[in-house]
């Protein structure tokens, strides 16, 4: 029997979860919501790990299509249809498992929330609409998940509505993903103009049988190519946080921590590099447009990194670093290393999630503290925690055989080996400081001596069962997931053939274009060996720093030290380069100023005015002319005879 | 010899133009149903008139028409003013001013 065409379910159980919990389940029955909350997203990992088994048991990885509704329009044919090939493949295993387990946590997270079983609702919306995302097979039903789960992005990170700050947040992810969704739109539109298609098969063949009108100029001085992958990628930058329209997700922190493990971490945020690597070829095809994503990736990823370094908010430093990764992604995508940037994002989803899941159980335990400055010494008083964040942060930092270690390092190799040394400093700098505000934050939270409130020491506790074991399981990937890529230099050491299964599995996705060289990398295996020493060494670097600075119960000494010392900088990168403040001027109060010109100006005056113009004039020529009704009939007579008289007059003279 | 025609218009517009007068002066409802149904005959009479110095039968035929109209409408006027004075003991027509601002 075959489970491919059950395919289906996998998004179909969560959006029914949501259905369910959404619509008829009251608030009282929280056993019920338990049960389809996290039974909804169980169900549809089971589907998915049986499908994802009969796939990786197919000859040759043959894509599967799964056609369930066609739908045409004139010209129009955009069928709902799934595609299960190996991209789509990695996404769905990365989004059923480390959402099932985050869905797993919330359980335990969220069990004294009075909106309890909304956010289950919204959670399995976000699955479905993710879901939506990673398995269309073609760019419509990407963009319906691509809004979904924007939406559930902003339902989510103004979950506490009745708070100050996190409808605001929301709304500043919606209206800056707008921005970026738009671009998307237009790419899409140029795409179907030009290529008559949006299926993602059918669009690379006719790119192929066409390359002549791909390269031909389309508009602002950029090929058709180039022009789509700059719209496609301007999307990119506002579901994935880049530079310039990363300044939500920071914010995005304003919901509750699982939430921004999941979609502001793990899944959401990735999908901009999914889409890019899904739209490789016509990448390829505009290497301009590549290099200006490599750039704002490398650019986004020192920048993001910088920052976190001088936050003391857990979350916000976790927030930076998502962007920060996210920028190694795109870093990845722009020198063609599509492969290691899915890479990165699959094992960037593990730790990430991790991380973000053992700050919420350290936020959990100290009653809802986020300020590393009053966190300090936990590790005694929450150990699996404690052991999971350490791992997690180990692999952030890129210390082998930890899952960072392999897709940061096949990053910074792809990008050395591209020729963009610029680029490879650039990342490697900002590996050293991955490791090393990433172990301030360790030091800072696990190490030293509590520095909270008498209070908030008595309340610590480890975290509840439904909290530790995702945080151990995730812990798990976060070593293992690497394994599944290491790379061919490693395999040469070792005396063996060839054995980097990713890279082996996922090949057939990107696509070639006739009459030029592949993307691949052309090597050494002793020059890949160096990168990856140089890559162990600055992490090694970036950890001895933290360990200096922060270690052996310094803590927030150093901080303070460090703000007296170059008190101009931290102040900068304590206030996040002022980013915010700028768009607030450059951006924000100018639109506010011409919606309140709009509203004081064109709307109360000139078109109420206008408006109120006719209304007088209509009135007053009323008033006049009601002083001829008397209500005297005679007098009705005499005007009667008068226009008579007059009427003839006029036809005989 | 016959009147000449003149004549006849003559002692129409004399006619129609007695009733535009009562029509317009006069208080009371009958009277200036009265005045109306002269300026009503006034016109009957230049369409008699005209039917004979034309030799067409078809004039003389409106007319009855006309009259037949005029003493329906005779009927309901009369009803009518029967029924005000009911409601409010005068058929003074200065004194029915209640469609008015």
């Amino acid at each position: 029997m075959s489970l491919l065409p059950y395919l289906w379910l996998v998004p179909a159980l969560p959006f029914l979860g949501a259905a369910v919990n959404g619509l008829l389940v009251r608030n009282r029955h929280k056993g019920l919501a338990t049960a389809i909350g996290v039974g909804a997203p169980g169900l549809s990992l089971f589907v998915a790990l049986a499908c994802l088994w009969e796939f990786l048991h197919r000859p040759g990885h043959a894509p599967f299509e799964l056609l369930l509704y066609p739908w045409t329009a004139g010209d129009l044919a955009v069928d709902f249809a799934f595609l299960l090939d190996p991209l789509s493949a990695v996404m769905l295993f990365v989004v059923t498992f480390v959402g099932f387990w985050i869905h797993v946590y919330s359980a335990g997270y969220m069990a004294r929330e009075p909106g309890y079983r909304r956010y289950f609702a919204y959670l399995n919306l976000f699955m479905g609409a993710m879901l939506l995302l990673v398995l269309g097979n073609n760019y419509v039903v990407m963009f319906i998940g691509w809004e979904g789960v924007g939406l559930c992005s902003y339902l989510l990170i103004g979950f506490h509505f009745d708070q100050d700050v996190p409808p605001k947040a929301g709304r500043k992810a919606f209206i800056v993903n707008r921005i970026g969704d738009f671009a998307f739109l237009i790419g899409l539109f140029a795409l179907f103009a030009s290529f008559g298609t949006l299926d993602y098969d059918k669009l690379n063949m006719a790119i192929l049988a066409n390359l002549e009108l791909a390269r031909a100029p389309f508009c602002l001085g950029l090929s058709l190519a180039g022009f789509v992958a700059l719209c496609l990628f301007v999307g990119a930058m506002g579901k994935s946080a880049q530079i310039p329209l990363y300044v939500w997700l920071p914010d995005a922190m304003a919901g509750p921590t699982p939430v921004s493990a999941l979609i502001h971490a793990a899944t959401m945020v990735t999908a901009g590099v999914y889409m890019v690597a899904r739209t490789n070829l016509v990448y390829q095809l505009a290497p301009g447009v590549l290099l200006f994503v490599a750039v704002i990736g490398a650019l986004t990823a020192i920048f993001a990194a910088s920052i976190g370094l001088a936050q003391n908010d857990i979350k916000k430093v976790l927030a930076y670093s998502t962007v920060s990764q996210l920028g190694y992604m795109f870093l990845a995508a722009g020198v063609g290393a599509y492969i290691a940037a899915i890479f990165h994002l699959a094992t960037h989803a593990f730790f990430k999630a991790l991380l973000f899941l053992g700050s919420g159980s350290v936020i959990h335990g100290m009653g809802g503290e986020q300020d590393m400055r009053k966190m300090g010494g936990l590790k005694s008083h929450m150990p699996a925690t404690y052991r999971t964040f350490l791992i997690g942060t180990i692999a952030i930092a890129g210390i082998p055989p930890l899952a960072g270690f392999f897709s940061k390092d096949e990053i910074l190799a792809s990008t050395f080996a591209g020729g963009h040394f610029v680029l490879w400093a650039v990342g490697l700098l900002t590996a050293g400081l991955t490791a090393c505000y990433m172990f301030r934050v360790v030091y800072l939270t696990f190490h030293g001596k509590f520095r909270g409130t008498r209070d908030q020491e008595h309340h610590l506790h480890e975290s509840p069962k439904s909290m530790t074991v995702p945080l151990i399981i995730l812990a798990v990937g976060a070593v293992a997931a690497g394994w599944i890529g290491i790379p061919a230099g490693m395999w040469e050491l070792a005396g063996t053939e060839d054995r980097n299964l990713f890279h082996h599995f996922l090949s057939p996705v990107i696509a070639t274009i006739p009459g030029e060289g592949g993307t691949g990398h052309a090597l050494s295996h002793t020059a890949e060996i160096s990168l990856i020493l140089a890559s162990i060494g600055i992490a090694l670097a970036g950890i001895l720093i933290a360990r200096r600075a922060w270690g052996g119960g310094r803590g927030v000494a150093a901080d303070e030290s460090i703000a007296k010392a170059a008190p101009a900088f931290y102040r900068l990168l304590e206030n996040k380069y002022y980013v915010d403040e700028l768009y607030d001027r450059l951006f924000v109060r100018p639109l506010a100023r011409l919606a309140r010109f709009c509203w004081k100006v064109i709307d109360t005056v000139i078109i109420d005015g206008g408006l109120h113009v006719v209304a007088f004039l209509t009135e007053l020529t009323g008033d006049l002319g009601r002083f001829t009704t008397t209500g005297n009939v005679r007098q009705y007579a005499l005007y009667f005879f008068a226009g008579a008289l007059a009427l003839f007059w006029w036809m005989i003279f | 010899m016959s009147v000449p025609i003149l004549w006849y218009l003559l002692l129409a517009g004399a006619l129609f133009a007695i009733g535009a007068f009562g029509a317009l002066t006069r208080r009371s409802g009958i009277a200036v149903f009265l005045s109306i149904e002269l300026m009503l005959n006034a016109a009957n009479l230049t369409l008699v008139a005209y039917s004979r110095l034309l030799g067409d039968r078809t004039g003389q035929m409106l007319v009855f028409f006309a009259l037949a109209v005029a003493a329906a409408e005779a009927a309901v006027g009369l009803a009518l003013f029967i029924g005000i004075y009911r409601l409010r003991r005068t058929i003074d027509v200065g004194r029915m001013n209640l469609m008015r601002w």
